[in-house]
């Protein structure tokens, strides 16, 4: 795109677009570390990710505080001031997830002496991997202002609804089977909801991008597998 | 573009989501929106420079429609052709259509004393008359009615007061008209237009000389102007387009590049030069 006549307007909206970036680098890291540090029961690597989350908090506080000055400042119109909103909405939806990551890292705390068998935390991990894949595709899609990578990250959201569901009731056998694994994997449990809940805020990235791009909102309905609310223990 | 009400129409009810850029058809026109001026392949010639490059565009009765684009690009042109201010000039034409209700204006035989107590100007600079304030406005009503001199009193005053001016000069209705401030002079020329009860209100950047102040007491004025007249505005304040206006013209090198609802002109504009300017990026 051209250039601003005033360059300075220019200057400001790469420097709310790198702080942006900088956010879902940092939060992609979180989710990463806090996955690892639940499943190798690693203390350490899980406090570095609760201590990280000071900084996306910052950097949120920079961007929104440096959105409404630009706005103050340039009376922002059309493309720019969409630029301006979904930086702010971004920046949100990347706070939340590095929020969600803390928890997991908690979590990953509190079970860190526990030795269950490793056979509860694949699914768990495997649904991580989905979500950071997801979480990479639709920050590259941010960065890049492309539509198509937004729409797919988009639709995809059904798959880890579904893996949710599965992982639901996976982890409720195992609590069935030996009530020794209650605790562990009621643990277990939120830290899947809270992948599942970065993964639909990836897809609120996903419709933000798509806003940027077309001045449209993303409608249509979307494909959603999550029916763990409707679950009962002893069925299916 | 030619924009009918019965096209728009057709085509305003679905408006498919579609990428930046894509161009887009016709603007949503309310129900019974009625074209009060419709402009039709209007050219006009300065000399032989063509100024205007076959214009096409309503304007919407009772609702207020903005022209802007870069210095140079026909709207002042456009809007002075409206009512024939062109006319003065040797040397200056109009080719093509411009009808108010129905009827082409750049006929001939169209009276143009008529025409201009129909659709009234508010230039750039205030142009008050070198008289008092009570005779700015009434001068011109003497020109189209005859009225007893209480009438007359009544007709200064509610024009005065539509134009918000009426509390500030109340008590000093014989003093001169160029004694007010910039801003008391538009809102005077305001009255003064107001008072012949014209149907189409021009206004030719009538804040670019003001203060915030007056320029705010302007848009209120014009927020309530649009009850009763159809309004025109050309304005370079890109912001004041976007608050005043519900449609809005974008001109550029004597075409018209888009014409559409302000609030998509100033969100989500269809083509990359009406992007380009109102985001600052003209080059």
């Amino acid at each position: 795109m051209a250039e601003h006549i005033v360059s300075a307007y220019d200057a400001e909206l790469a420097a709310l677009r790198n702080r942006v970036v900088e956010m879902g680098g940092i939060a992609e890291k979180m989710l990463d570390d806090a996955t690892r540090a639940l499943v190798r029961r690693d203390a350490e690597l899980a406090q570095s990710v609760i201590n990280a989350d000071v900084r996306l908090d910052n950097l949120q506080r920079e961007i929104e505080e440096n959105a409404i000055l630009t706005i103050a400042k340039r009376q922002p119109m059309a493309v720019d001031l969409r630029e301006i909103i979904s930086a702010i909405r971004v920046a949100g939806d990347v706070e939340r997830i590095g929020d969600l990551a803390k928890n997991i890292a908690k979590r990953a705390v509190a079970i860190s002496g526990q030795m269950q068998p490793t056979r509860i935390v694949v699914g768990v991990e495997h649904m991580s991997d989905l979500v950071q894949e997801q979480l990479k595709d639709v920050l590259d899609g941010f960065t890049q202002q492309n539509v198509n990578v937004a729409i797919d990250v988009w639709k995809r959201d059904g798959e880890i609804d579904a893996l949710y569901t599965s992982l639901f009731r996976e982890l409720l056998t195992y609590m069935m089977e030996d009530p020794r694994n209650i605790g562990f994997c009621t643990h277990m449990l939120f830290c899947a909801k809270n992948i599942e809940r970065i993964g639909d805020h990836t897809t609120n990235i996903a419709e933000t991008i798509y806003y940027l791009v077309t001045g449209n909102p993303l409608v249509s309905e979307r494909p959603k597998n999550d029916d763990t609310s409707f679950a009962r223990v002893g069925e299916g | 573009m030619n924009m009918t009400v019965a096209q728009s129409a057709a085509v305003s009810s679905a408006r498919p989501t579609q990428p930046a850029g894509a161009k887009r058809q016709m603007p949503h026109v309310p129900e019974n929106a009625n074209e009060k001026i419709s402009v039709r392949n209007l050219k006009f010639y300065y000399g032989d420079t063509l100024a205007l490059k076959g214009i096409s565009l309503p304007l919407y009765e009772r609702k207020v429609t903005a022209f802007i684009g870069p210095s140079g690009c026909g709207k002042s042109t456009l809007l002075r052709i409206l009512n024939r201010m062109y006319d003065l000039y040797p040397g200056q034409r109009a080719d093509g259509e411009v009808l108010l209700d129905g009827e082409n204006i750049l006929s001939p035989k169209q009276d143009k004393n008529l025409l201009r107590s129909r659709v009234g100007m508010v230039f750039q600079k205030p142009t008050p008359f070198p008289m008092t304030i009570y005779d700015n406005i009434a001068f011109g009503v003497r020109l189209y009615e005859k009225l007893s001199k209480a009438e007359m009193d009544e007709r200064v005053e509610s024009s005065l007061r539509r134009a918000a001016l009426w509390n500030e000069v109340k008590d000093k209705l014989h003093a001169s008209g160029q004694s007010l401030s910039g801003g008391q002079q538009q809102r005077l020329c305001i009255a003064r237009t107001v008072a012949i009860k014209p149907e189409v209100i021009l206004l030719d950047e009538p804040c670019s000389a003001l203060d915030p102040i007056s320029t705010a007491k302007i848009e209120e004025l014009i927020d309530e102007l649009k009850a009763e007249y159809t309004i025109a505005i050309v304005t370079h304040n890109m912001q004041q387009a976007a608050r005043c206006s519900e449609y809005t013209a974008f001109m550029y090198l004597g075409e018209l590049v888009e014409f559409d609802e302000t609030s998509r002109i100033f969100t989500t504009p269809s083509d990359q030069r009406t992007q380009d300017y109102i985001t600052g990026r003209f080059g």
